[in-house]
C-alpha cells in the first residue's frame, strides 16, 4: 500500500484511490462539494484543494484538487498549511455570493453539507456587496421542491439524474453565474430516481416535498433502521418521525444492497402509514353490520373465542400475507397449524413464486445483491419490466452497462472515479444487455437489443439461448429468433460475469425455467454465471420459504369454505381483494362465519370482516423480511403505535397465549419468536442473523433513536398536557426511544441516523463507514439466506419438454393479457401515500395501432374487455371482465395487450388470459387530474 | 408569424440534414440545427426546440441546455437586427456606459429589450474582439468601431422612421 504523507504525518492509504478519499477514509476532514462517492470526481467545485509538494525540498508546492490526485508512494501533501486552507475558504466565499442567507427557512437547514463546509472553511464574513442573483423555481412534480437560489453549480444533479440514472429532462441551462438546473419547461420529472436529488444536492435546491409540508429538522426527527416494504429487492431505510407521523424516508446505506439510493416509490410511498385509513382501534361488526370500537384486550378475547376449536366443530384456517414480517406470519401458521395456512398469495402467483424459491436454492449460479449486479459484463432480462417492479435493480443495471468503460479505462490506466474522462472515452459502449419483454421498458437506450415478445416466446428465446451454450441444436426456432439468440449466447459466453434476470413479473413459469437454464449451462460452460429473480412483495420469498411448496391455496381454502368446513378465518395484513376476482373472494369471505383481519389501512377485506384488529406498520414494529435475493432483514418500530395499534406479531401471540397454547409456553419477546421460526422452518434458520437481539450493547449502552440535540420534548405534548410523559421502553430491541446512548460502530443493521461532529449532513455517512464509499465498521446488514447449490446435477430448471416450436397460433379476435407494471400505482401500500397519489393514473390496456385501428378504437377511447364463456353451447358469449381507456403502444408484443397491474379497473384481469376486445360505447375519457399543486400556492407562486 | 408554425419547415429539415451528414453522432449537430432555425426564425421558440431535439434524437432538456449555453441563441424574439454592445473591460474604460444610456435614449429600449417597431433588440455582449477600435458594437452583421454619441446618433438618427443603418 502507497504511503502518503500529510502535514508531517505518514498514511498507508489504499492504492487507485484520490486524495480526497484518501483523507476522508482516514477519518481528516477535506471539504468537498461535486464528488460523490457513487458518482466519482469532476474536480467541478474546486472545494478539496490541497497543496502537493514535488519533494522534501519543495517548500512553495502547488494547489491541486484532492479529488482529482491520485495517491502515490511517497508523495506529500499539505491538508491545514495556509495556502490550501486560505483556497478553501475563498472558494466557500465565492459559491456564498449567491447563496441567500435563508438557512433558518430551508428544509435542509440543519442537514445541509454546504452548512457544513461552510462552517469547516471558517468563512463568516461577506466582503461582496454586490447583488445576488435570483432565479425563477419551477413545478417539478409533487415529490420535489424547486428552490434554484440556493444552488451552487456542483452538477451533482445533472452528474445522478442523467449519467448515473439515465434521466433526460433535467439539465444545466445558460452558463457563467447565471447557470440552472432545471427542466426545459414545468413538470413532473420523469426520473424513477428524482427523490435521490434531494440526498444528492449538498444544499436546498432539490427538497423534499411532503417534508416541507410538516417539516422537522432532522435533529428533531426520531428515526431507526428500516427495511422498504415497496418491493422485494429490499432497501434499507431511515423513516423519521415527529408528532406521531413519519415526515420523511432517506436512505439507509447499506453497500451490498441499495448503497446510496432508493427509488420514488420507497422514498415517498412509506406516508402511507400516515394515511387517514389507518386504523386505531379494533372493531367488532354488530348486528347492524356496521363496527363498533373495541379496547384491545375485548377485541383478544372477541379472537381468543372465536379461534376456540370445540370438539366436533370446524376448523380455524389462516391467511397469511407476502407484505407482513416473517414472525407474525410464523405465528399465524403457528396458530392455525400448517395444514390450514395459506401464504396468502394469489392462487396465479403462488406456484410462480414457489419455482422462483426453488430455482435459486437448486441454482449452481450466483444470486446477487445489487453490488454484484452491477460487476456484471453482460446481460440479459427475461420478461421482467424491472424499472417498474424491482427499480433499484434497474438503476444498478445502469451501472453495470458501464463495465465496459471501466474495461476502457484500464487499459489506459485511468482510476475508476475519473467519472468525466471515462465518460468521454466510452462515449455509447456499453456492455451488452438483451432485453425480451412484453413490450418496451425504460432500460431500452441502454440495451444492445430489445425485442418484444408474447410471454411463451420470452421462454423459448429463452429456453433456445441455454441450448445453444450447451452446444445444442435450436433448428426448430424461427430464424429471426435463432439469431436473436446465438447473438445473446455469445455475448453471454463471452463474459466474465454473465447476469440473468428475470422473476414472476410476466406470470409465466417458462420464462423463469429458461433465466435458470440458461445460468445452469453458462455454470456448466464454466462460466462465474448470475441469477437473479424478482418476486413482487416485500417478504414474498420469505413466506414461500416459510411455508415450503404445496401449501394451501386461495382456491383450496376456498373449497373448503364452500364445504362448510371453515367457521374462522384470521387474514393477517392481506387484501384478499388484490388477489383474485372480485366474485370468488366474496364467496369465499361469504362461507366463513367469524373473519378476522389483522390490517394497518383500510381496505375491502377488513370491510369485509367480522372482527378488525388495528395491525401496526412496518414503521411502529419489528420483523423481520426476506428480500428477493433471499436477505433476511430486520426493521425497527420508529415509533410507538398510536392508540390500540398492536404489531401483527403482538396480537397472535397474545392470543394464542391467552388461549393457553402449549407451543408459545417458551415465547415471550420477539427474539424468542425469531429463533423458535429459525428452528421449525430450516429454509429460515439464518435469520437470527439478519440483526443482534435485543439483548446487544454498544459500548454497554443502547443506541439512540433520538439524536442528541433532539429538542422540544417537554413542550411537543404542553398543549394536552404540562407534564412530560416518561419516554416509551423498548423491551424488543437494542435501540432507545431516547437521545442517550451510542450511535457508532455497531452492526449496520442497527444504524437509525448518520451523524458526526462537523458533519450534520448525510455525507457525515463516511464517519459510519470502514473507508469511505465502503462497508459499514459494525458489518453490513442482513444475513443472506440463499447460498449457491454446490452440485449442478439439480433440476427444477431442465424442464424436459421445453419445446422451441413455436405454438398453435393464437385465435383470431383474442388478445392475450399481459400484465404492464407501474412504480406508482401497482403496489398495494404506496398509493396512499399522497405525493405518490398524484402520479397514480386510472387503469389502461395498451394496444398496438394496428390492433386499435382494426378494433376502431383511438387513444384515450374505452375498451371492453370480455371473458369467452365456455360454457355457453353455440352462439359465442362473453362476460365483461373489465373497461380501460386505450392507450396505444406499438412496441407491444403481436397478439399480447398489456394491462395496468394494480390500477383502478384492473382487478379481475389475469395474466395470461386471452380476452375479447371490443369499443366500449359511451365512454368517457378519464378528464386530466387537476394535481393540488397545480392550485398555486405550494410553490410560493413564483412559477415561471 | 413563423414561430406560430410549430413543426420544421422542410427547407430547414434539409439544411439540418446536410449538417447531420458530417457528424458521427446526431447531437453533434445540435449548434448547428439551432443556428438553422434561428436563421429561418429569428429566434427558437419552444417549439423549435422541441421540434429541433425530436429531430435529432435527445432531449429537449439537453438541447435547451446547449441552446441556453449561447448567447447569440435567442430562446426570446428579437427585433430585425441585433444591437450587441461590447461591455468587456476596454469598451467599459472608453465608455459603453454612456453609450448604452445614449442608445435608450434614443430607441426607447434597455438592456434586453425590443423596440416597438419590432427593428432592434438591446443586448450586451463580452468582447467583440476589436479592443484596439473601443468602444465597439455591432448592429446586425455589422461591426462599428470607436463609437461616439455622435455616430450612435447618426446609425439611429431615423429608426423611428424605419430608417436604414
Amino acid at each position: 500500500m502507497p504511503v502518503i504523507h500529510i502535514d508531517g504525518q505518514e498514511y498507508e492509504v489504499e492504492a487507485g484511490q484520490n486524495i480526497l478519499q484518501a483523507c476522508l477514509s482516514l477519518g481528516l476532514d477535506l471539504p468537498y462539494f461535486c464528488w460523490h462517492p457513487a458518482m466519482g470526481s469532476i474536480g467541478a467545485c474546486r472545494q478539496c484543494a490541497v497543496v502537493q509538494y514535488l519533494n522534501p525540498e519543495d517548500n512553495r508546492g502547488r494547489i491541486v484538487m484532492g479529488c482529482m490526485t491520485p495517491v502515490m508512494d511517497g508523495a506529500i501533501f499539505s491538508l491545514n498549511g495556509d495556502k490550501a486552507s486560505e483556497f478553501r475558504r475563498t472558494i466557500v466565499e465565492s459559491l456564498m455570493l449567491n447563496h441567500p442567507h435563508d438557512c433558518p427557512v430551508c428544509a435542509e437547514g440543519g442537514e445541509c453539507h454546504l452548512q457544513d463546509m461552510t462552517v469547516m472553511v471558517g468563512h463568516r464574513d461577506r466582503q461582496y456587496r454586490g447583488k445576488k442573483n435570483t432565479h425563477r423555481n419551477q413545478y417539478l412534480g409533487p415529490l420535489i421542491h424547486h428552490e434554484m437560489n440556493r444552488c451552487i453549480t456542483c452538477y451533482r444533479c445533472t452528474r445522478f439524474y442523467n449519467d448515473y440514472a439515465g434521466g433526460t429532462d433535467l439539465a444545466a441551462m445558460a452558463a457563467h453565474d447565471h447557470t440552472y438546473f432545471g427542466r426545459h419547461e414545468e413538470g413532473v420529472l420523469q426520473s424513477e430516481f428524482a427523490g435521490n436529488l434531494v440526498e444528492v444536492c449538498p444544499t436546498g435546491v432539490f427538497t423534499d416535498k411532503s417534508l416541507m409540508k410538516g417539516y422537522t429538522r432532522k435533529w428533531d426527527l426520531q428515526s431507526a433502521p428500516s427495511v422498504c416494504t415497496g418491493c422485494a429487492v429490499g432497501c434499507n431505510t431511515l423513516p423519521g418521525e415527529r408528532y406521531g407521523k413519519l415526515k420523511r424516508v432517506h436512505n439507509r446505506f447499506n453497500a451490498e444492497v441499495n448503497g446510496y439510493f432508493l427509488c420514488d416509490r420507497g422514498r415517498f410511498g412509506a406516508a402511507f402509514v400516515n394515511s387517514e385509513k389507518s386504523l386505531e382501534y379494533p372493531g367488532l361488526r354488530g348486528e347492524d353490520g356496521r363496527f363498533n370500537a373495541l379496547d384491545h384486550h375485548s377485541a383478544l378475547m372477541h379472537m381468543v373465542h372465536a379461534c376456540h376449536a370445540e370438539e366436533g366443530k370446524n376448523k380455524v384456517a389462516g391467511i397469511g400475507s407476502p407484505r407482513a414480517s416473517v414472525e407474525a406470519n410464523y405465528l399465524l401458521r403457528l396458530l392455525v397449524g400448517a395444514e390450514n395456512f395459506a401464504p396468502g398469495f394469489s392462487d396465479r402467483e403462488q406456484p410462480l413464486i414457489e419455482l422462483a424459491l426453488a430455482l435459486q436454492q437448486d441454482s449452481p449460479a450466483l444470486i446477487p445483491d445489487i453490488q454484484t449486479i452491477e460487476s456484471a459484463d453482460a446481460i440479459l432480462i427475461l420478461g421482467e419490466d424491472l424499472t417498474n417492479t424491482a427499480p433499484r435493480i434497474a438503476l444498478a443495471l445502469r451501472q453495470s452497462v458501464r463495465n465496459k468503460a471501466y474495461e476502457l479505462a484500464a487499459e489506459l490506466r485511468l482510476e475508476a472515479w475519473q467519472d468525466a474522462a471515462i465518460r468521454n472515452l466510452a462515449q455509447d459502449q456499453r456492455s451488452p444487455l438483451f432485453i425480451a419483454s412484453v413490450a418496451d421498458s425504460r432500460l431500452d437506450d441502454i440495451a444492445e437489443d430489445r425485442v418484444a415478445l408474447a410471454p411463451d416466446d420470452i421462454a423459448r428465446l429463452g429456453f433456445a439461448v441455454a441450448k445453444l451454450i450447451g452446444g445444442e441444436n435450436i433448428s426448430e426456432l424461427e430464424p429471426e429468433l435463432q439469431a436473436r439468440a446465438q447473438a445473446i449466447a455469445t455475448a453471454l459466453q463471452n463474459a466474465q460475469r454473465p447476469l440473468i434476470i428475470s422473476g414472476t413479473g410476466c406470470g409465466n413459469a417458462a420464462v423463469m425455467q429458461a433465466a435458470a437454464q440458461i445460468a445452469q449451462a453458462l455454470c456448466q460452460a464454466h462460466n462465474r454465471a448470475m441469477l437473479a429473480l424478482a418476486v413482487p412483495e416485500a417478504n414474498s420469498l420469505g413466506q414461500a420459504m416459510l411455508t415450503g411448496p404445496g401449501a394451501q391455496s386461495l382456491a383450496q381454502l376456498s373449497k373448503r369454505a364452500a364445504a362448510g368446513k371453515l367457521d374462522t378465518l384470521i387474514i393477517l395484513e392481506n387484501d384478499l381483494y388484490r388477489r383474485g376476482p372480485k366474485a370468488s373472494i366474496d364467496a369465499l369471505l361469504a362461507n366463513v362465519a367469524n373473519v378476522i383481519v389483522l390490517d394497518t389501512l383500510d381496505n375491502a377485506t377488513l370491510s369485509a370482516s367480522s372482527l378488525a384488529l388495528p395491525a401496526a406498520s412496518f414503521a411502529e414494529s419489528e420483523g423481520t423480511l426476506v428480500s428477493m435475493e433471499g436477505r433476511a432483514q430486520r426493521y425497527y418500530p420508529v415509533f410507538v403505535p398510536r392508540q390500540e395499534r398492536r404489531a401483527s406479531w403482538i396480537w397472535l401471540l397474545a392470543v394464542m397465549k391467552e388461549s393457553e397454547r402449549e407451543e408459545v409456553s417458551e415465547l415471550h419477546s420477539f427474539d424468542d419468536i425469531t429463533r423458535a421460526c429459525a428452528s421449525d422452518i430450516p429454509a429460515l434458520s439464518g435469520i437470527t442473523g439478519a440483526a443482534p437481539d435485543a439483548h446487544f450493547r454498544n459500548a454497554g449502552l443502547k443506541i439512540p433513536r433520538q439524536t442528541h440535540r433532539y429538542s422540544g420534548r417537554t413542550a411537543m405534548r404542553a398543549d394536552v398536557s404540562v407534564h412530560e410523559p416518561k419516554q416509551p421502553v423498548d423491551e424488543e430491541s437494542p435501540l432507545a426511544f431516547s437521545m442517550e446512548g451510542l450511535n457508532r460502530s455497531q452492526p449496520g443493521s442497527l444504524l437509525p441516523f448518520v451523524w458526526a461532529p462537523g458533519w450534520n449532513s448525510n455525507q457525515s455517512l463516511h464517519k459510519f463507514q470502514s473507508e469511505v464509499g465502503g462497508h459499514l465498521k459494525g458489518g453490513t446488514a442482513g444475513a443472506r439466506l440463499l447460498l449457491p447449490a454446490t452440485g449442478t446435477s439439480a433440476s427444477t430448471a431442465t424442464q424436459p419438454d421445453a419445446t422451441l416450436a413455436p405454438s398453435a397460433p393464437q385465435q383470431p379476435g383474442q388478445w392475450q393479457m399481459v400484465p404492464r407494471y407501474k412504480i406508482f400505482g401497482s403496489d398495494e401500500l404506496s398509493v396512499h401515500s399522497p405525493a405518490i397519489a398524484e402520479l397514480v393514473d386510472p387503469g389502461f390496456i395498451e394496444i398496438s395501432s394496428d390492433d386499435a385501428r382494426a378494433l376502431g378504437v383511438n387513444d384515450g377511447e374505452g375498451l371492453v374487455l370480455n371473458k369467452p364463456d365456455n360454457a355457453s353451447q353455440g352462439e359465442l358469449l362473453t362476460i365483461a371482465v373489465a373497461t380501460l381507456e386505450v392507450r396505444l403502444n406499438d412496441s407491444i408484443a403481436v397478439g399480447c395487450a398489456g394491462y395496468s397491474v394494480g390500477l383502478a379497473g384492473t382487478e379481475d384481469i389475469i395474466a395470461a388470459d386471452k380476452l375479447v376486445l371490443s369499443k366500449a360505447d359511451n365512454w368517457k375519457r378519464h378528464k386530466p387530474q387537476i394535481i393540488g399543486s397545480d392550485g398555486g400556492g405550494s410553490t410560493g407562486g413564483d412559477h415561471v | 408569424m413563423s414561430e406560430l408554425i410549430p413543426a420544421l419547415s422542410e427547407a430547414e429539415i434539409a439544411a439540418i440534414d446536410a449538417e447531420l451528414s458530417h457528424v458521427p453522432v446526431p447531437a453533434g449537430a445540435a449548434i448547428d440545427a439551432l443556428k438553422i432555425v434561428q436563421a429561418h426564425r429569428g429566434w427558437i421558440s419552444d417549439e423549435s426546440l422541441n421540434a429541433i431535439a425530436k429531430h435529432l434524437g435527445m432531449s429537449a432538456a439537453e438541447l435547451d441546455g446547449i441552446a441556453t449555453f449561447y448567447t447569440l441563441i435567442f430562446r426570446r424574439p428579437v427585433g430585425e437586427k441585433v444591437i450587441l454592445l461590447c461591455n468587456s473591460v476596454t469598451c467599459w474604460m472608453k465608455g459603453c456606459d454612456a453609450l448604452q444610456q445614449t442608445i435608450t435614449e434614443q430607441l426607447g429600449i434597455g438592456m434586453g429589450e425590443t423596440t416597438t417597431d419590432n427593428k432592434y433588440t438591446l443586448l450586451p455582449m463580452t468582447c467583440l474582439g476589436a479592443c484596439d477600435k473601443a468602444p465597439v458594437m455591432m448592429v446586425g452583421d455589422d461591426l462599428h468601431e470607436e463609437i461616439t454619441a455622435q455616430s450612435l446618433q447618426a446609425l439611429f438618427s431615423n429608426a423611428g422612421s424605419g430608417g436604414e443603418t
